[in-house]
């Protein structure tokens, strides 16, 4: 999929660290390899291939993860 | 549309054990022969339907179906791991867009092989297709397939459109009883399914956990065998040339209808000129405008898709504008002789581009990376150009009719 890339800058999706308890879940779910596990904590690593399918979202243990998609 | 058999309940999933115990049956093999008196079947005929216990008024026995076995929930229909050619042939019009919004199977609890309580659960969607991908790629491994009533649409789309879903998984693993079909808590469900199910609440409302699978079932074997951990690999989606490639027929297949009546005004238009309508011009210049709507249709609905990272720009429409481009200057070369004037060639020129560009923009929504935001950001960019260039072409084309 490194070969094929939408926009830039444009995925709603928005991680807070804080609240993350490191599960690791994201990094399962997610189909574009967006998040990776740094010391503990789920880091995103490929903002850009974020398609806001909402996987991580609805995964995630600690509502540490928000996308809001537009109408598309 | 085949129906499964359905002998107890509406989850598909057979009777729940609660109804008189079945003597005689086997596992494996066809001669299952269940409470029935022959005694009383007369002619001395040897009954051939192996099958003829699970036919009930009004269903079709599934063609898939090899044989059933008996768990503590009753009887479930084990599934052959090898396509039939009817299988493959529905296949075939299923991926040209014929009867696609009926390909179910019904949901409920099915198998593989010979599965026992410790077997593994494996949970799909109805859509036929997915069932079929599913189940060729658990030869030799013995599991429980639970289908989940996604209205015949695939795991990722019916997650994103709320059918795959917590609740509904919850739904099914209650009404099958799976606590009795299998000792352990634990269903495997594809990863894309993760758009529509939230693992935290499955396991407080059903007590079932959540095991994300692979993204496609041909790694299944390679996960189970792996101790249900999926690598990097098994977790990205991919959208190959095949994989595009593939697409093509149902994107045209949806064009067909609009593209048909775009033709009729295509002609009607074409007819105007200084004899205020010309049948002869309908039909001549009607010819060369369908001719570049067509080619407007396979710039956009097969180029781009299927050359997609080797055409320029990120946005599809702007791909389209290139790809569309591109082709009109093919069709040029080819039919020159038949277009007169500037005009003429610069309203089929914006023509075909706008097509093509707009059919490309369209192609998003079978991608497996677009982002709404994105497509959102895209459409507003894209289509005042596409609907400029269309008004412009149209005025073109009356105009050069003079």
């Amino acid at each position: 999929m490194e070969d094929i890339r939408y926009l830039d800058d444009v995925s709603s999706l928005v991680l807070n660290q804080d609240k993350c308890i490191g599960c690791g879940l994201c990094t399962e779910v997610c189909p574009h390899n967006v998040f990776e596990l740094r010391q503990g904590k789920s880091t995103i690593i490929d903002f850009n291939a974020c398609m806001e399918c909402g996987a991580c979202v609805n995964n995630c243990p600690s509502n540490a993860l928000e996308v809001s998609p537009g109408v598309g | 549309m085949k129906e499964s058999l359905d002998p107890g309940c509406s989850c598909g999933c057979d009777n729940h054990g609660n109804k008189e115990p079945v003597s005689g049956l086997q596992s494996t093999g066809v001669s299952i022969m269940l409470k029935m008196d022959y005694t009383q079947a007369g002619c001395g005929i040897e009954p051939k339907n192996t099958f003829a216990d699970y036919e009930k008024p009004g269903y079709i026995l599934s063609s898939f179906v090899e044989d059933f076995i008996l768990s503590d929930t009753g009887l479930v229909p084990k599934v052959k791991t090898k396509m039939d050619k009817s299988d493959i042939k529905a296949t075939i019009m299923v991926r040209s867009g014929i009867g696609r919004n009926n390909y179910k199977v019904a949901p409920g609890l099915y198998c593989v092989g010979n599965p026992d309580k410790t077997s593994e659960v494996m949970i799909t969607a109805n859509f036929k297709l997915t069932f079929d991908h599913l189940r060729r790629e658990l030869e030799n491994i013995n599991a429980w397939i639970l289908v989940l009533d996604t209205r015949g649409v695939n795991v990722w789309c019916a997650a994103g459109k709320g059918t795959f879903s917590t609740k509904e998984l919850v739904k099914r693993i209650k009404l099958c009883s799976l606590e009795k079909v299998v000792d352990h808590k634990r269903v495997i469900v594809p990863q894309l399914g993760a758009t529509g199910v939230a693992a935290k609440t499955v396991k407080r409302e059903s007590g079932f956990r959540v095991v994300y699978g692979p993204v496609r079932a041909k790694d299944i074997p390679a996960f189970l065998g792996n101790n249900r951990k999926a690598d990097k690999k098994m977790r990205m989606v991919t959208f190959t040339f095949i994989e595009r490639l593939i697409l093509t027929p149902v994107e045209l297949n949806t064009i067909l209808k609009p593209a048909l009546i775009t033709s009729v005004v295509l002609i009607f238009l074409s007819g105007f000129g200084p004899g205020i309508f010309s049948f002869s011009s309908a039909f001549g210049r009607g010819m060369v405008s369908v001719l570049a709507l067509i080619v407007g249709i396979i710039s956009g609905a097969v180029i781009t898709p299927t050359l997609l990272p080797y055409i320029p720009f990120k946005e599809f429409a702007a791909k389209g504008i290139i790809s569309g481009a591109v082709f009109a200057a093919l069709l040029f070369l080819l039919i020159s002789s038949a277009i007169y004037g500037v005009a003429a060639f610069i309203s089929l020129f914006l023509f075909i581009v706008a097509i093509s560009s707009y059919l490309s923009m369209n192609f998003t929504g079978a991608t497996p990376f677009t982002s709404p935001s994105g497509v959102e950001k895209e459409m507003k960019r894209f289509i005042p150009v596409q609907v400029i260039a269309l008004v412009i072409s149209t005025g073109l084309w009356i105009y050069s009719a003079f």
